[in-house]
């Protein structure tokens, strides 16, 4: 037992795997607008770099030489607090989600030092295995839409307000069809714990027992991402950018990235939930995770690129008439099949 | 290293006596009402103690309910508040006094 | 242990001062979100995870932007015409009344005798442990919660739906 050494490990862990995450932020820019060229007949950035595989580089020194605005009349703190809180909670449900089986062998030795590395999961492909991993992410979520009402509130706009207001009326709403939908998920597996989760589906992917649950996920997902077609908050023919609008450089630039690794972390609990996470012949764990998570990610830029948008009162009546009965609907159904079909 | 019950009572005591004051020297209803919201958790931070220190989970259980009565609450309660702003033009408690003879 | 306990007990005590003492709505709010985050940390070391998750779910993330949501709404933005607070009487009042129930719970804490402390099982407070009381102990309680809810649903709609002739 060697507490600072096995500290250094869980460290060098979380750094890697956030410098990961950061990178994905960066080039799922990218490709989204690789893709929606794609669809749209075009080439989307080509000239920086190959491809334009240095265009995220390019776009994040832009963003750093901006000049940093802040409105008059708009309250610095909070102002400054709003990004903070959308880049955090894209960022902490990454703790909870198992990206491969084992990472690491059970012993190591760091400097003729024997150390245990089953303590805390250290071993594991995912940084912290707790019980209620699954209502910790559902936690952090609920907090996202602070970082709206708080930016729009502080920037003293009122478009921001406007944007503000609308987004936080549509999270609450779809935060319902989401948590709901996911309850077939824990009826099967038994617990909360992704990892556990993950393991359930050994020999089935749950998207086979849960289809209607997974499509209702899914959707309510667009929504708590604020994504085509549910991207109200940002129309910009009536609300120019939403409470977003008032921001500029690396702020507007972490407001950024937090949209982006709100859609990384959906389709990596997607995968995690529904697709069976990590598990996979042939290829190693981690490529497959990668690999679903990647075909959602396309899933969600392809649905962007053909869909129109919501009008504000036709989302408020899909989301509480339509995707509330359904998901409870679904409920219905698993607990009926489970009580009658013993596996 | 288990941290002592009376810690728990005295904060919990603290919040509640808080929670009293604003609802006593406040004028905006709202801002009362956050303070209820406060003394109901200062109930549950007590209930929660005592049911670590008993080992029981009923203290958990009347937590769990407090919230569900508390969401409630919440709901009801800033309709009401929403109605006398659309009425009066402002939520000052001591300006409603229509009820006043 | 101990020492993150004061912290955080530290942090909501102050957040909750500051809710009262705040002029400004948003920040009361904001403040008490702060607070129920100390709060929730508390629960955490207190054995109760479940409880600790759904305080941040329920309180921080439902109940909290609804109060946000109507502060906006109600644009609540200036500080209240006449003072925030209400008569120097209520003050002193309201003041001596706090102290008087911090002092009887000190005193009271103090002859307190308290019981020996039980082994801690691995389950205890997990969502399946609060799941199993919950559905067998307290059913009836949990499916009144259900009515409760449907009321307040009908009650805040009839109470806030605009004027229909």
């Amino acid at each position: 037992m060697n507490l600072p050494l096995l500290i250094g490990v869980m460290v060098v862990k979380i750094l890697v795997v956030f410098v990961v995450f950061l990178t994905t932020i960066a080039y799922v820019v990218l490709m989204e607008r690789k893709v929606l060229g794609f669809i749209q007949f075009r080439y989307g950035p080509n000239r920086v770099g190959p491809w334009g595989l240095l265009q995220p580089l390019a776009d994040a020194l832009k963003l750093i030489f901006k000049e940093d605005f802040t409105p008059p009349g708009a309250n610095r703190f909070l102002f400054v607090l709003a990004p903070v809180i959308v880049g955090l909670t894209a960022f902490l449900p990454l703790a909870v989600i198992p990206f491969a089986d084992k990472i690491l062998p059970d012993t190591l030795t760091i400097y003729g030092q024997k150390l245990d590395l089953t303590v805390a999961s250290l071993n594991r492909g995912v940084i912290a295995d707790v019980n209620i991993g699954l209502l910790y992410i559902f936690a952090v979520a609920s907090m996202a839409v602070y970082g709206a009402v708080i930016g729009g509130w502080s920037s003293n706009n009122k478009y921001s307000l406007l944007g503000a207001l609308r987004l936080s009326a549509q999270m609450i709403s779809y935060e319902l069809a989401l948590g709901l939908s996911v309850i077939g998920v824990l009826m099967i597996a038994g617990t909360l714990s992704l990892v556990k989760i993950v393991e359930a589906q050994q020999h089935m992917w749950f998207i086979v027992y849960q289809p209607l649950g997974f499509i209702l996920f899914l959707t309510a997902a667009f929504a708590e991402c604020a994504r085509t077609p549910f991207d109200l908050i940002e129309c910009e023919n009536e609300l120019v950018a939403g409470y977003q609008t008032e921001y500029s450089s690396m702020k507007w630039g972490l407001l950024m990235m937090g949209e982006y690794g709100h859609v990384v972390i959906a389709s990596a609990l997607t995968t995690t939930l529904f697709l069976g996470g990590w598990q996979g012949p042939f290829l190693p764990p981690v490529v497959w995770f990668l690999l679903k998570t990647f075909i959602l990610i396309f899933f969600f830029i392809w649905v962007r690129g053909t869909f129109p948008r919501f009008r504000f009162d036709q989302l408020m009546y899909f989301g509480w008439k339509v995707l509330l009965p359904l998901s409870l609907v679904n409920i219905l159904l698993t607990g009926i099949i489970m009580l009658y079909m013993p596996r | 290293m288990e941290i002592p019950i009376s810690y728990y009572l005295i904060l919990s005591s603290a919040l509640f006596a808080i929670g009293t004051v604003g609802v006593l020297i406040r004028r905006n209803a709202i801002i009362i009402f956050m303070s209820i919201e406060m003394m109901l958790n200062a109930v549950n931070l007590s209930l929660v103690a005592f049911s670590d220190l008993h080992r029981s989970i009923d203290g958990q259980m009347l937590v769990f309910f407090v919230m569900v009565v508390a969401a409630a609450e919440v709901a009801v309660g800033l309709a009401l508040i929403y109605v006398i702003f659309r009425n009066k033009g402002n939520v000052y408690v001591d300006e409603l006094n229509i009820m006043k003879w | 242990m101990q020492i993150i306990f004061f912290l955080l007990a530290a942090t909501a005590l102050i957040s909750g001062i500051m809710v009262v003492i705040q002029v400004n709505p948003v920040r009361s709010a904001l403040f008490l979100v702060l607070n129920f985050f100390a709060l929730a940390a508390i629960y955490l070391l207190a054995n109760a995870q479940f409880i600790a998750a759904i305080q941040i779910i329920v309180y921080a993330g439902a109940i909290m932007v609804l109060f946000l949501f109507v502060i906006m709404l109600l644009n609540l933005r200036q500080p209240e015409e006449g003072g925030a607070h209400r008569h120097l009487g209520q003050k002193i009042f309201g003041s001596s009344l706090a102290t008087a129930v911090i002092a009887l719970v000190i005193y009271k804490v103090f002859r307190m005798i308290v019981p020996p402390g039980k082994p801690l099982t691995p389950d205890f407070g997990s969502t399946e442990m609060v799941a199993k009381s919950l559905f067998t102990d307290y059913l009836l309680p949990f499916e009144m919660t259900s009515i409760l809810l449907l009321v307040a649903v009908v009650g805040a709609v009839i109470l806030a739906r605009s004027k229909v002739e």
